[in-house]
C-alpha cells in the first residue's frame, strides 16, 4: 500500500484514537489498533477494511468535529478502503475503474444489457426473441445454451481469478499473521452474523446518535437473498447436468423457490439500504463514494427485480425480452464484480480473518 | 426586561413566559440525571446548557467510567466492592477532607447508579484491557462519556425534557434562600426564565482562567485545562456572593501531568502521559524535584500536576531511554528523541551541561536490581536527593526519549454546601427552599482533596438523581 493523503489523515486519526481507546468495546478495529504503535500504509489498509462503517465511534468521539482535532474514523476509513481496492486490483490498468466507480459500473451495465439484447436478436430470429415459448429448453430458444453457459462460465472464472489475485496481494501486503486455531471459523461467524456492524452488535448510528439495527438487517436480507439466488442457479446447474432436467422449472421446484425468496430478500435489502443512504447522516460517510455505493446496490436491485419479472412473464411473449434484460444485468454484475464495491466482502472477510488470528496471538 | 417569547430549539419550542417546575443549570451527566429524574417524577423540566449542542455535556464528555459499590458480580463488574472498602479508598485519597455521612450515603446509593444509567440507554463495556486495572471497582461506558451523554440526551428528549443550548445562566436571584428568577444569555440575548425549583449542575470554574489567576497569578497561563472551556463558574460565584455556604478550598484543583503540547482546552484523555515512573523528571533548570517511582502510577498521577505547577514556568521534562518506551501508553504527541543528552537538552532549550550532570549523578546512584514494570520492584537510587525508589534504571542507551510536561487541570474543589437531599445550604446552615445542586459544583462536600477514579461521575449520578427527585417533589407540592 502506498502513502496517500487519506492514509496520512487516517494515521493522524489513529494516533489520537490509540492514545484514547474509549472505543475499544465497539468493534474489531480497536483491539487490532491497540496491537500497534506505528501504522504503516498496509496496516491502515487492513484496519480500514476491518471497519464496517457503522459510525458508532464517530458519535461517541469527544474529538469529533467541531473539536479542533476533527476525528472522523468512519469517513477516512471509507476513503482508504477504495484506495486499497485500487491498489490491489488485478490487472492494474482496470484499477482505474474505482476512481469514478458509479459512472463506470452504470455505463458497463447499460452497455452489457444492450449488448445481450442485440446479440440475442442477432443469434436467433426476431421471432424467437419475441415469441412465446413453453416447455423444457424454452429459455435456450431465445439464447442458446452454449452461448449462455460459456459467457457465464468465462466471466465468472475471470472474476474469480481477478478477485483472487487482488485478495492475495492484499493479504501479502498486511504481512504475516500468527496462525491460530479456530480463527477461520470465528471470522466466518463474524461475516455471517455481521457481529461488528454496530458497536459489537448494539446497532449502527444510521441517522443520528441513536442506535439502530436496521442496516444490519437490510444487509442480511441482501446477503442471504443473494446467496439463495446463487444457490438457485447452482441447483439448476445440477438439475441440468446431473439429471438432464432442462429449465424452466415448475413454480414450486427448488430452483424457482430459492430464486423467488432470494430475489424478494435482495429487493428488501437493497431498498432498505438505499433508504438509509438517503435519510442517513452524511457526516461520518465519504460523500465522494456515494456513486459507487448506489451503483452496486441498484445493480443488485435490478438483477433481483428483472429476475422476478422474468418469472412472472416467462409463459408470455415478453419472456425473450425479459430474459435478455435479466441476463444482461447478471452479466454486468459478474463482469464488474472485481471492479465494483462488491469486492468489499472479500477484503472485509480477509481483514476479519486476520483480526481473528491476531487475537491473543501477537 | 426584553421578552422574546417563544424560542425554537432543536427539540421544539421553549416558552419564556412559562414557569417550569424544574430548571436545570448545566448539561453534563449530573444535570441530565437530575432532569430525567425530575421529569420521571412528573415535573416539567428545562435544561439550560452553556455549550452549543455539538459540545454539550461539560466534563462528562471526557469521562470514561463510574465507581460503583456492589455486593457481588454484576453485568459489568467483577467480584464485590463493599461500602467499607469504598469508604477506606475515599478516606485515603482525601486525607479525611470529606463528609463521612454524605460520602457513605453516596457510596450506598452508587449501587443504584448503574441500573439507573442502563435504564436510560447507557451501555457499559463487559471488560477492559486498558492500563488501569479497574474492572472490579469501575464500570466503563461503552464508547466513553460522550456516548453516555448521547444516551441521556436521547432519553431526556423522549421523556419531554426541554433544552436550551448556547445559553449561559448569568444570575440566579436568591431572596432569603429562595430562587425568584433566573437570568440567562440565550444565544447572546438576555432572557428571564421562571421556575419553581432550580438544580445547579454547572460544574467547577477551571475554565475561568481569570478567576484562577486570583490564586495562582500568571502561572495560569501555563496551565492546560483538560476538559470543557464552558466551566466558567458563573453560577457558583453568583450563588456564593448571595450567601450560599461554600465548601472546599478555592485555591485548589485536581491536576495531572500532561504533554505540554496539549491544546489549552478540551484535550481530554489523550494528552496524559504515563512515562513518569519509568523516567526521570527535571524542571527547566535541569534539576529533579520529586521521587518519580514513589508508587504505582494510578496512585500517583494526580500529584504530578501540582508538582509541575510549583516548578518555575510550570514546565518539566520526562526523560528516559529507548528501553523504557514500551513500558507506558503512547501519548498522542510524538516523543522528542535525540542521540545524546546534550542534543536532547538543546531541543528543549535546557542547559546541556546541567542536564548531563543530573543524569550522570542519577545513573551513578542507580543500584542493581530485578526490574519489573508491573509492580513496586524496589529498584532504587542510593544517596540521591530526591531519591527514585522504584523502577530506577540507568538512562544510558541512545536514542534518548523525552516529553515536555505541564500541569493539566481537571476540576476545582470549591463548591456549594449541600445536605443529603441535595438542598443547597445557606451560610447560616439553613437549606434553601427550592435550590438544589449536583455534580462538580458540589463534589467538594465529599471530595475535598485528591481523586478516586470514576468517583466524580458517581457523585454526579447519585446527587443528580436525588436533586431531580427532590426538586420534582417540591415543585409539585
Amino acid at each position: 500500500m502506498r502513502e496517500t493523503e487519506s492514509i496520512t489523515e487516517a494515521r493522524r486519526n489513529l494516533e489520537i484514537c490509540n492514545a484514547c481507546r474509549y472505543c475499544e468495546g465497539y468493534c474489531a478495529v480497536f483491539p487490532a489498533m491497540e496491537l500497534r504503535r506505528d501504522f504503516s500504509p498496509a496496516d491502515i489498509g487492513y484496519l480500514a477494511n476491518l471497519c464496517h462503517g457503522c459510525a458508532g465511534c464517530f458519535y461517541a468521539c469527544q474529538y469529533a468535529p467541531p473539536h479542533e482535532w476533527g476525528i472522523n474514523l468512519p469517513r477516512v476509513f471509507a476513503e482508504v478502503r477504495v484506495e486499497t481496492y485500487e491498489e490491489y486490483a488485478w490487472p492494474q490498468p482496470l484499477a482505474r475503474a474505482f476512481a469514478r466507480n458509479g459512472t463506470v459500473v452504470s455505463l458497463v451495465t447499460a452497455l452489457l444489457v444492450a449488448a445481450v439484447f442485440v446479440l440475442a436478436m442477432g443469434l436467433q430470429s426476431t421471432a424467437a426473441l419475441f415469441g412465446a415459448h413453453a416447455g423444457p429448453g424454452a429459455f435456450y430458444s431465445v439464447i442458446p445454451f452454449a452461448v449462455m453457459a460459456w459467457t457465464a462460465g468465462l466471466t465468472f472464472v475471470f472474476s474469480l481469478v481477478a478477485i483472487g489475485i487482488a485478495a492475495m496481494r492484499f493479504w501479502a501486503d498486511i504481512g504475516p499473521a500468527p496462525a491460530r486455531a479456530g480463527a477461520l471459523v470465528a471470522a466466518a461467524g463474524d461475516v455471517l452474523t455481521l457481529r461488528n456492524l454496530g458497536g459489537g452488535g448494539h446497532g449502527c448510528n444510521d441517522t443520528d446518535g441513536a442506535f439502530s439495527t436496521a442496516r444490519r438487517h437490510y444487509h442480511h436480507a441482501l446477503f442471504y437473498g443473494f446467496a439463495l439466488c446463487f444457490a438457485a442457479t447452482s441447483v439448476a446447474t445440477i438439475y441440468d447436468h446431473g439429471f438432464g432436467w432442462i429449465a424452466p422449472y415448475a413454480l414450486l421446484s427448488l430452483p424457482v423457490a430459492l430464486g423467488t425468496v432470494g430475489g424478494l430478500g435482495m429487493i428488501v435489502g437493497c431498498v432498505g439500504l438505499i433508504w438509509l443512504k438517503i435519510v442517513g447522516d452524511s457526516e461520518p460517510r465519504a460523500r465522494s463514494l456515494l456513486g459507487a455505493d448506489y451503483a452496486m446496490v441498484f445493480l443488485l436491485l435490478l438483477v433481483a427485480v428483472t429476475g422476478l419479472v422474468l418469472l412472472a412473464l416467462r409463459s408470455t411473449g415478453a419472456m425473450g425480452v425479459a430474459l435478455a434484460v435479466h441476463l444482461g444485468f447478471v452479466l454486468a454484475l459478474f463482469v464488474t464484480l472485481p471492479y465494483s464495491r462488491m469486492v468489499h466482502g472479500v477484503y472485509r472477510g480477509l481483514a476479519l480473518w486476520r483480526s481473528a488470528r491476531e487475537k491473543d496471538g501477537a | 426586561m426584553p421578552q422574546f417569547g417563544v424560542v425554537c430549539t432543536c427539540w421544539g419550542m421553549v416558552d419564556f413566559t412559562r414557569t417550569y417546575d424544574v430548571l436545570v443549570v448545566g448539561g453534563g451527566n449530573a444535570a441530565l440525571c437530575a432532569a430525567i429524574t425530575a421529569r420521571q417524577g412528573g415535573a416539567s423540566v428545562l435544561v439550560v446548557e452553556h455549550a452549543p449542542k455539538t459540545m454539550r455535556g461539560g466534563n462528562s464528555r471526557h469521562t470514561r467510567n463510574l465507581r460503583a459499590m456492589h455486593t457481588g458480580p454484576t453485568s459489568v463488574l467483577t467480584d464485590a466492592y463493599l461500602e467499607d472498602e469504598y469508604w477506606d479508598d475515599l478516606k485515603r485519597v482525601t486525607g479525611g477532607q470529606t463528609d463521612e455521612h454524605l460520602a457513605r450515603m453516596t457510596i450506598r446509593a452508587s449501587q443504584a447508579a448503574l441500573p439507573f444509567l442502563e435504564g436510560c440507554g447507557v451501555r457499559f463495556q463487559p471488560s477492559l484491557t486498558g492500563t488501569l486495572s479497574l474492572s472490579r471497582t469501575n464500570a466503563f461506558f461503552l464508547g466513553g462519556g460522550k456516548a453516555l451523554l448521547n444516551a441521556l440526551y436521547a432519553t431526556a428528549e423522549r421523556l419531554g425534557v426541554e433544552m436550551l443550548f448556547d445559553s449561559e445562566v448569568r444570575e440566579i436571584d436568591l431572596d432569603d434562600g429562595f430562587v425568584r428568577e433566573i437570568r440567562i444569555n440565550h444565544k447572546g440575548f438576555p432572557e428571564t426564565v421562571r421556575a419553581r425549583c432550580v438544580v445547579a449542575s454547572a460544574g467547577g470554574f477551571q475554565g475561568n482562567l481569570d478567576w484562577m489567576r486570583q490564586y495562582w497569578g500568571d502561572a495560569v497561563d501555563n496551565f492546560v485545562i483538560r476538559g470543557t472551556p464552558y466551566a466558567k463558574g458563573r453560577v457558583l460565584k453568583n450563588l456564593l456572593a448571595q450567601g450560599v455556604a461554600e465548601v472546599g478550598d478555592a485555591t485548589q484543583f485536581h491536576a495531572v501531568a500532561l504533554d505540554a503540547r496539549a491544546p489549552q482546552f478540551d484535550g481530554g484523555i489523550v494528552t496524559r502521559l504515563d512515562s513518569v515512573p519509568f523516567s526521570i523528571v527535571v524542571n527547566k533548570h535541569g534539576d529533579r524535584f520529586y521521587d518519580e517511582g514513589e508508587d504505582v502510577w494510578p496512585k500517583r498521577y494526580a500529584i504530578w500536576g501540582r508538582l509541575i505547577a510549583q516548578q518555575p514556568d510550570q514546565i518539566a521534562y520526562s526523560i528516559c531511554d529507548a528501553k523504557s518506551v514500551p513500558l507506558f501508553m503512547p501519548s498522542v504527541f510524538p516523543a522528542v528523541t535525540a542521540g545524546s543528552i546534550a542534543e536532547l537538552a538543546g531541543k528543549f532549550g535546557l542547559d546541556a551541561a546541567k542536564l548531563e550532570a543530573t543524569i550522570a549523578s542519577y545513573n551513578a546512584a542507580v543500584r542493581p536490581g530485578n526490574f519489573d514494570g508491573t509492580k513496586l520492584d524496589g529498584c532504587a537510587t542510593d544517596g540521591l536527593t530526591p531519591p527514585k525508589t522504584n523502577w530506577a534504571q540507568r538512562i544510558e542507551t541512545a536514542p534518548f526519549v523525552a516529553y515536555p510536561l505541564r500541569p493539566g487541570i481537571t476540576f476545582t474543589y470549591l463548591g456549594l454546601k449541600v445536605d443529603e437531599r441535595a438542598r443547597v445550604l445557606m451560610a447560616d446552615g439553613k437549606p434553601s427552599a427550592n435550590l438544589f445542586a449536583s455534580g462538580e459544583i458540589m463534589a467538594g462536600n465529599i471530595l475535598g482533596k485528591g481523586y478516586l477514579a470514576g468517583f466524580g461521575m458517581t457523585i454526579g449520578t447519585v446527587f443528580g438523581c436525588i436533586a431531580g427527585r427532590e426538586a420534582a417533589k417540591h415543585a409539585r407540592n
